[in-house]
């Protein structure tokens, strides 16, 4: 079975395609960055020299146009320090990070949007605790209740990054106008006008949470945000850290009234059938039926801002925008649930650390919030430099001193029940599985 | 989406590397594959001119050169074997006899779990039901197709309509049947199997909701894309009945019936064995489809999609290695049972 009949003819090829590699290679050679520090503009990265020529490693769930806007945010950092900094994402993140860190590949910063995770690596001995520069710019410009959800007993691992406010519902301002319904500012209100709104041949409510591999997250936030209007933050804790059961009467309560709106069939599911058709339909088209009359509502986080299509003016008299959503019980004033994700590091080189501190830094938050989409709970963000209207709306949220403000609950468990039987219990709920044996399934799996 | 070409260029610059990498190692295995054997060809030539020559006996077959090659094929198959197989095997076993993050030893606990959780119990319930289901529709199906357009006009038309799945990878074909499934509650309806039932006068169904009959039609997407591999291999095997076995029979006057239960069932039956296992072992590890179509939510999840829930995405390391440990301790009694076939056959 001779391949080749001659083999002298197999040489030339091989010869061939090897010069042929060789001279590829060739032209590919690194040329260096040029290194244009000490100008003025890179007067603000003065303290991050010293590493010039140095790799730094991100990875992170942030894919394709968002990632690009990463890129280009920490430009003018890379060309004035010299840093190279070698950004990936990967849709897989969650399940790929764990199965790097333990194969010994493990990148230097990892932007981790679970608590949790964060958790369970400083557990393990992976994460590197922040050197001390980072810590003092971490202190100096983030809340501290940010700082506590990056803190696994007593150490700080992780400094908030970017953040997102999911206390909203989005509507169409123009439909609510043509109508002449208001936007609701108690959960009494919510319930009468989505009455009013059924009343009228519309459906008031749409919502998805399919969203392949994590499906079920869109409506573990809708519990959570009920969590915390009816118990108050307290409660909320309680169950996050797993002081109190999943089958507590309390939250018990607050899934069957979040059930109110969710099992409704007379309020679901705008555009796309009937409650059932919730588990079926993905969380970005869920609420592009505001803009087309279908639904009235959809509660959903600031970032589904960027799913609506090319052209939808996103302003307060437009074709979508979001209200906040209502307090339910005003004595336990008005909370605000949100998300955000952390930058970790697992190797602790200094010009790793040079990197975290610039996150960290008013130079980068303000860098990156000029490109869009984009709002961090960093207090040196300076808002002018945000410009979407709704971005604006939850940097005030996230800067309000005196809001409640809560990170996402399935963030903060552990991931087997965070991301996993409470996302696959919220499927079922929806699919109609009756609420007690729902929570008691995920209870049973807390261990 | 405007295209710039010169803005792609480290892309294609990336292509062109992995095509000369593709072409390097795979022409300089073929290669290395050509010239080694000629070389040990030349050599033996050379011993046995020499041996001829002098008068003397010629070499014996298995000479220690003939060792020497064999350990050359032999060498990178063990060693790629005890990396990628047998060291993770026995790593994987360690880990399911620990706690979730691989520290503490806790005996039996993962396995205790993985019989004593009802989600886990229906897990284990599905890949029986997908086992039993898939390799007998598949071969069934590829049976009955080979031999009804065995000598037919047209048959390699036909047989090539069957096969074609086959060229679709799993996810493919379970986004393919997902667009089948899907449901929309208002206006037209974008799945076939809805529009279907809606012609019919029916109303639109969430198919991928009910279970059990989600995982009946998850099935079918399995046996969609494997009945064409049955039918191939059998079709095969029909073909090399002898002929004149299939005439002798016919100037018997054996009805088709009996043609096929008496002449042709027992002559394909090592084929049709080869069919039913190798159909098992790949339904055994069925993953694609399930977490494509439904993410196993539903009541659909399977060994393997929990498998890797449970290890990579949950953290909980015993219990993803438990279920491991288990799918590999199911596919041993058939595998052995190939062997032993395999060795029937070579001694019969």
């Amino acid at each position: 079975m001779a391949v080749f009949t001659r083999p002298r003819q197999a040489f030339v090829i091989a010869g061939v395609l090897g010069l042929a590699l060789s001279a590829t290679a060739c032209g590919t050679g690194d040329d260096k960055k040029s290194n244009n520090a000490g100008s003025a503009e890179c007067a603000a990265y003065d303290k991050y020299e010293g590493h010039d020529g140095k790799k730094v490693s991100i990875y992170a769930s942030i894919r394709d146009a968002e990632a690009d806007l990463l890129r280009t945010s920490w430009k003018a950092f890379e060309d004035c320090t010299g840093i190279e900094i070698d950004y990936e994402g990967n849709a897989e993140f969650e399940a790929q990070l764990p199965v790097r860190v333990d194969g010994g590949n493990a990148p230097d910063l990892a932007f981790v949007p679970q608590p949790g995770l964060v958790k369970r690596f400083a557990d393990a001995g992976k994460l590197k605790s922040l050197g001390a520069d980072t810590k003092t710019m971490a202190e100096q410009n983030l809340p501290a209740d940010w700082l506590k959800y990056g803190t696994v007993n007593g150490t700080l691992y992780g400094v908030p990054l970017g953040a997102n406010v999911k206390s909203f519902v989005w509507y169409s301002p123009k439909l609510f106008k043509e109508k002449g319904w208001t936007v609701p500012t108690s959960w009494d209100d919510l319930i009468k006008l989505s009455d009013t709104i059924a009343a009228s041949g519309i459906k008031p409510w749409c919502a998805g949470i399919e969203s392949g591999d994590a499906t079920g997250w869109p409506a573990t936030d809708w519990i959570e945000d009920v969590i915390l209007r009816t118990q108050g933050p307290e409660v909320y804790d309680q169950w996050t850290t797993h002081a109190i059961p999943f089958n507590d009467p309390r939250i018990v309560d607050a899934v069957n009234r979040a059930g109110t709106i969710l099992k409704n069939e007379k309020y679901m599911n705008g555009g796309f059938g009937g409650v059932k058709s919730i588990g079926t339909t993905a969380f970005g088209e869920a609420g592009l039926p505001v803009t087309t009359g279908k639904c009235a509502m959809h509660r959903q986080a600031s970032f589904y801002a960027n799913q609506f299509p090319e052209g939808t003016k996103v302003a307060e008299d437009g074709d979508a925008f979001a209200f906040y959503f209502p307090a339910i019980d005003t004595a336990k004033g008005k909370p605000v649930l949100g998300a955000g994700e952390f930058v970790v590091g697992y190797t602790d080189r200094p010009e790793v650390q040079a990197v975290q501190t610039y996150l960290a830094s008013s130079e980068y938050v303000n860098s990156r919030a000029k490109l869009g989409n984009w709002v961090t709970a960093n207090n040196k963000l300076d808002i002018a430099n945000v410009a979407s209207p709704i971005d604006k709306l939850s940097v005030q949220i996230l800067q309000d001193k005196s809001g409640v403000f809560r990170f996402d609950g399935s963030d903060l468990m552990p991931a087997a029940v965070g991301a996993g039987t409470f996302w696959k219990g919220m499927v079922e709920w929806i699919n109609g599985k009756d609420t007690a044996s729902v929570l008691q399934g995920i209870e049973s799996s807390w261990k | 989406m405007e295209f710039d070409f010169a803005e792609e260029q480290p892309k294609f610059l990336m292509l062109m590397y992995g095509l000369i990498a593709f072409v390097v190692v795979v022409g300089g295995l073929l290669l290395l594959l050509d010239v080694v054997p000629a070389w040990f060809a030349r050599r033996r030539e050379a011993q046995l001119v020499t041996a001829s020559a002098s008068g003397a006996p010629l070499p014996r077959r298995r000479s220690k050169g003939e060792g020497l090659f064999a350990l050359f094929f032999l060498l990178p198959t063990l060693l790629l074997l005890t990396v990628g197989l047998v060291v993770p095997a026995i790593r994987t076993t360690l880990l399911s006899f620990m706690d979730a993050g691989s520290t503490n030893w806790v005996g039996l606990r993962n396995y205790g779990w993985m019989f004593s959780d009802d989600s886990i119990v229906r897990v284990l319930i599905n890949t029986l039901v997908w086992v039993v289901l898939v390799p007998l529709i598949a071969t069934g199906f590829g049976l009955i197709y080979a031999v009804l357009v065995d000598k037919a006009r047209f048959e390699s038309v036909a047989k090539s309509l069957i096969f074609l799945p086959m060229a679709i990878s799993f996810v493919g074909a379970s986004i393919i049947w997902k667009f089948v499934y899907a449901y929309r509650g208002e206006g037209d309806q974008i799945g076939l199997l809805n529009q279907i039932v809606v012609s019919l006068g029916g109303e639109p169904k969430q198919w991928l909701l009910e279970s059990p009959l989600n995982t009946l039609l998850l099935i079918v997407i399995m046996v969609w894309i494997q009945a064409g591999f049955a039918m191939v291999v059998l079709s095969a095997a029909i073909k090399a009945i002898p002929g004149d076995i299939v005439e002798a029979a016919r100037l018997d006057g054996v009805s088709p019936w009996q043609m096929f239960w008496q002449i042709t069932m027992p002559s394909i039956r090592p084929a049709l064995i080869v069919v039913v296992v190798t159909l098992t072992i790949a339904t055994l590890k069925v993953f694609d489809i399930v977490r494509t179509a439904t993410n196993g939510n539903y009541d659909t999840s399977v060994i393997a999609s929990e498998m890797y829930n449970q290890a990579f995405r949950y953290g909980q390391n015993g219990q993803g290695s438990a279920l491991a440990v288990f799918l590999f301790i199911l596919v041993i009694p058939v595998v052995i049972y190939q062997i032993r076939n395999l060795r029937q056959q070579r001694e019969g």
